[in-house]
């Protein structure tokens, strides 16, 4: 196409949501008084008008080709007024004002092959990132991670059996796009890079590569008469920071590149402040097409987060309360020098009192 | 013409397996029976590369720099370091889309999203990416501004990608949640449509992202998500309705209250009476939500409502993983000069940032390496005692402006109980 031809786009930017919202969402916006829970996966909202709103949640595969989303959108014309929303957690939502419709509308949805739930004190859709399906740099895939635990789950997403809500992640890489998790499932490599010298000086702006590693273990080299990066592999921390901005720095590795698990990450306000994810578990192996060793140990921490925790107390609250090393007893975990952090403000995270419950 | 020989996929297979709606049956229904033969050649050559991932536990995408006519960013370029094995997902882009505040569509506009993608791209769409993208997943370097402009002219604009103000998300909020205390929405559209430029054309040390939630809750996850988080708070005492109180005590039982409702209260302010009715202390109440959360009929936000900011949160890449900290812990947003002062005060942030934060670094980054107070200096903004969780503990500061800088905290005290 000829410069001459193309066209200025519109910057139109974030569209106006009204226009796609439920009428009488939009007839009671920020109007409404309370809402309950009528069964699991079905919320219903009641405005100061009076107006009552059922929401039907919907657990999908998250990656939709267009014959599923179309599917869909079948669903919301029948039973839901022709609107559907989108949760964080990529659940479809279906909205009725008409109660009569809401069992209809359950059943049409799992005769569909969704799955109906995640609403409350169940384990919510797995958040997940792209994985080798589209991702530039994954250790792992993402959907198919998630395929796996869900399969594995769906009776906790289906029922409201948890103490609280469970939140779960997975990312293919330690810059953890999946976010913050109750438990977060992410890749750990293990070992340093492996480079290709033939490719580094024509591929990658080397200074922007020796500024991006944490810890200031990469530098300029000439490596057989070519510019390249090398890497100090005594102090490398194999995190992988340097493969985005430079491909043949190859981070990842069929056997090296591990799975961990992390438990406590908790975006609420509620209760306590927010808290970061805590390492409890890694060693995992990379393991497709259904990952069984990281399911096991997922269905493990949520066992004992069932049977230990009390009413309202997330993944951290529970914890908090009985202590780390009930923790490690209750789920079986092994406790090793690389749960002990080193990083940046590490000391806070030592115990320097004689609270130890014998 | 008849397709190409499918890919063996033995491993992907494992995936139709088990109750759970599955991605790869979807992706064989695109190979199968997709009207046009371009779709169902390029699911197949998908499954083929996807396949070999899973044979080899090593992904096989590269990047590259691709974007539309008049635009920097928004696309994910992908091309095959397999290509010439499976030649039909060679080239394999994703266009980030912003969707509305809220994620909210009609079935007609998913329809005619989808009818567009097929014309133009693989069929796979996801709702939504991490940043918050409609993730259209799956072109080739000609079609990108085809889609593009065919979108485009029915309301439909790039997110961000790369170093740039990154595409926001906000809550289900008050469309549809009575613990809301900000208008999501407009807060939403208000910051993201004044700084397209800035999500078009990526210029900035990296990426800058905006999250708003309606309530503590944070369910957007603001703090551990977003560079720039807002959060709907209120000041005044929270609405205590003691008939749904009693109800809920006569449903639920005084043990249950006291256990999970008074006893969980972070900074104590709760007090169960003897009539079954509750008295709060709410100048010590941190609105936190747990009480409201558990008893949503009896329990409400009070009317003077507004927002907190809290700056600086991000994950782990380079120091760490960082919270936001609050900036301004209360902030009305009830006439458009208030949602002015919000994005002026976000301009602030960014030009400040823009200037002072090196290569790759994220705010919260950049603030942690020259302190809060200069921070608050490049802003503009005074300390205030709602910034910190404790007050230094370090002797090793210079503090020979600490007459000055005490007179102007009590000129500001006095200028406030005169206001």
């Amino acid at each position: 196409m000829a410069l001459a031809d193309m066209r200025s786009p519109i910057e139109s930017g974030c569209p106006d949501g009204f226009q796609y919202m439920h009428p009488v969402m939009r007839r009671n916006f920020g109007l409404w008084k309370y809402h309950e829970h009528p069964r699991p996966g079905v919320l219903l909202h009641v405005a100061h008008s009076g107006d009552k709103i059922w929401t039907v949640k919907c657990g999908t595969q998250r990656i939709l080709d267009t014959f599923t989303l179309r599917k869909l959108t079948e669903i919301g014309d029948k039973y839901a007024d022709g609107y559907i929303h989108f949760t964080l957690r990529s659940n479809v939502e279906y909205m009725t004002d008409d109660e009569s419709k809401v069992e209809p509308l359950i059943k049409a949805i799992e005769d569909a092959g969704f799955i109906v739930g995640g609403t409350a004190n169940s384990v919510a859709m797995i958040a997940h990132t792209q994985g080798w399906l589209h991702c530039d740099i994954p250790g792992t895939d993402a959907s198919g991670v998630v395929k796996s635990m869900m399969d594995e789950l769906i009776d906790d997403f289906k029922n409201c059996n948890m103490p609280n809500r469970v939140h779960i992640t997975t990312s293919c890489c330690q810059i953890n796009c999946g976010g913050q998790g109750d438990i977060a499932i992410n890749i750990q490599h293990t070992k340093p890079p492996k480079i290709n010298h033939n490719l580094v000086g024509n591929i990658c702006e080397r200074p922007t590569v020796v500024a991006r590693c944490p810890v200031a273990a990469i530098r300029p080299a000439m490596v057989d008469g070519k510019p390249s990066l090398e890497v100090d592999e005594k102090k490398c921390i194999c995190c992988g920071a340097c493969f985005p901005p430079c491909p043949p720095m190859q981070i990842n590795h069929p056997e090296h590149s591990k799975l961990a698990i992390w438990v406590g990450g908790n975006h609420s306000n509620a209760r306590s402040k927010p808290t970061f994810q805590r390492l409890v578990a890694s060693g995992i192996p990379n393991n497709p097409p259904r990952w069984p060793e990281a399911t096991a140990i997922v269905k493990e921490i949520l066992k004992a987060y069932k049977e230990g925790a009390k009413d309202w107390e997330r993944i951290n609250d529970w914890i908090e309360r009985i202590g780390w090393p009930k923790f490690f007893d209750v789920t079986g975990l092994p406790f090793t020098k690389y749960h002990i952090d080193n990083w940046r403000g590490s000391r806070n995270s030592l115990n320097a009192s004689t609270h130890i419950r014998f | 013409m008849a397709d190409k020989k499918h890919y063996d996929t033995p491993m992907l297979d494992e995936l139709e397996n088990g109750p759970w709606p599955s991605f790869i049956s979807g992706i064989k229904h695109l190979r199968d029976d997709h009207e046009n033969g371009t779709i169902r050649g390029v699911a197949n050559s998908l499954l083929g590369q996807l396949e070999h991932s899973y044979e080899t536990r090593k992904g096989y995408w590269k990047g590259g720099t691709i974007s539309v006519y008049g635009y920097g960013g928004g696309i994910i370029p992908r091309f095959s370091e397999v290509g010439d094995q499976f030649v039909e997902s060679k080239e394999f882009h994703t266009l980030r889309v912003q969707p509305p505040a809220g994620n909210y569509y009609t079935t007609d506009m998913l329809r005619q999203l989808s009818e567009s993608w097929e014309k133009y791209g693989s069929g796979l769409i996801t709702f939504h990416g991490q940043t918050g993208n409609i993730m259209f997943i799956g072109t080739t370097n000609e079609n990108i501004q085809h889609f593009f402009d065919e979108v485009n002219e029915y309301g439909w604009d790039l997110g961000g990608a790369g170093p740039c103000v990154r595409t926001g998300m906000s809550c289900v909020g008050m469309a549809r949640c009575e613990q809301s205390c900000c208008n999501e929405h407009a807060i939403h559209r208000h910051l993201m449509n004044n700084f397209t430029d800035d999500v078009h054309r990526p210029a900035l040390p990296y990426k800058f992202k905006f999250k708003v939630s309606g309530c503590p809750n944070d369910c957007q996850n603001s703090i551990e998500r977003s560079d720039f988080a807002i959060i709907g708070t209120w000041r005044d005492d929270m609405k205590v309705d003691q008939e749904e109180v009693k109800a809920f005590i006569a449903k639920k039982g005084r043990q249950y209250v006291i256990d999970n409702v008074t006893t969980r209260c972070p900074s104590d302010c709760m007090t169960l009476n003897d009539d079954d009715t509750l008295t709060i202390d709410n100048s010590n109440c941190v609105r936190c939500m747990h009480c409201l959360n558990v008893m949503n009929k009896a329990l409400t936000p009070g009317d003077d409502r507004g927002v907190t900011i809290l700056i600086g949160g991000k994950r782990t890449l380079k120091i760490g993983d960082l919270m936001g900290t609050v900036i301004i812990p209360f902030k009305k947003l009830d006439t458009m000069e208030d949602y002015e002062e919000l994005v002026e005060l976000a301009e602030e942030v960014i030009d400040f940032w823009a200037e002072n934060g090196l290569e790759h670094e994220r705010c919260g980054e950049m603030i942690e390496r020259i302190g809060l107070v200069n921070f608050l200096e490049g802003i503009g903004i005074e300390v205030d005692l709602n910034m910190i969780a404790e007050p230094r503990q370090c002797s090793y500061i210079r503090m020979d402006g600490w007459n000055e800088e005490a007179t102007k905290w009590f000129e500001r005290k006095a200028e406030e109980a005169s206001a």
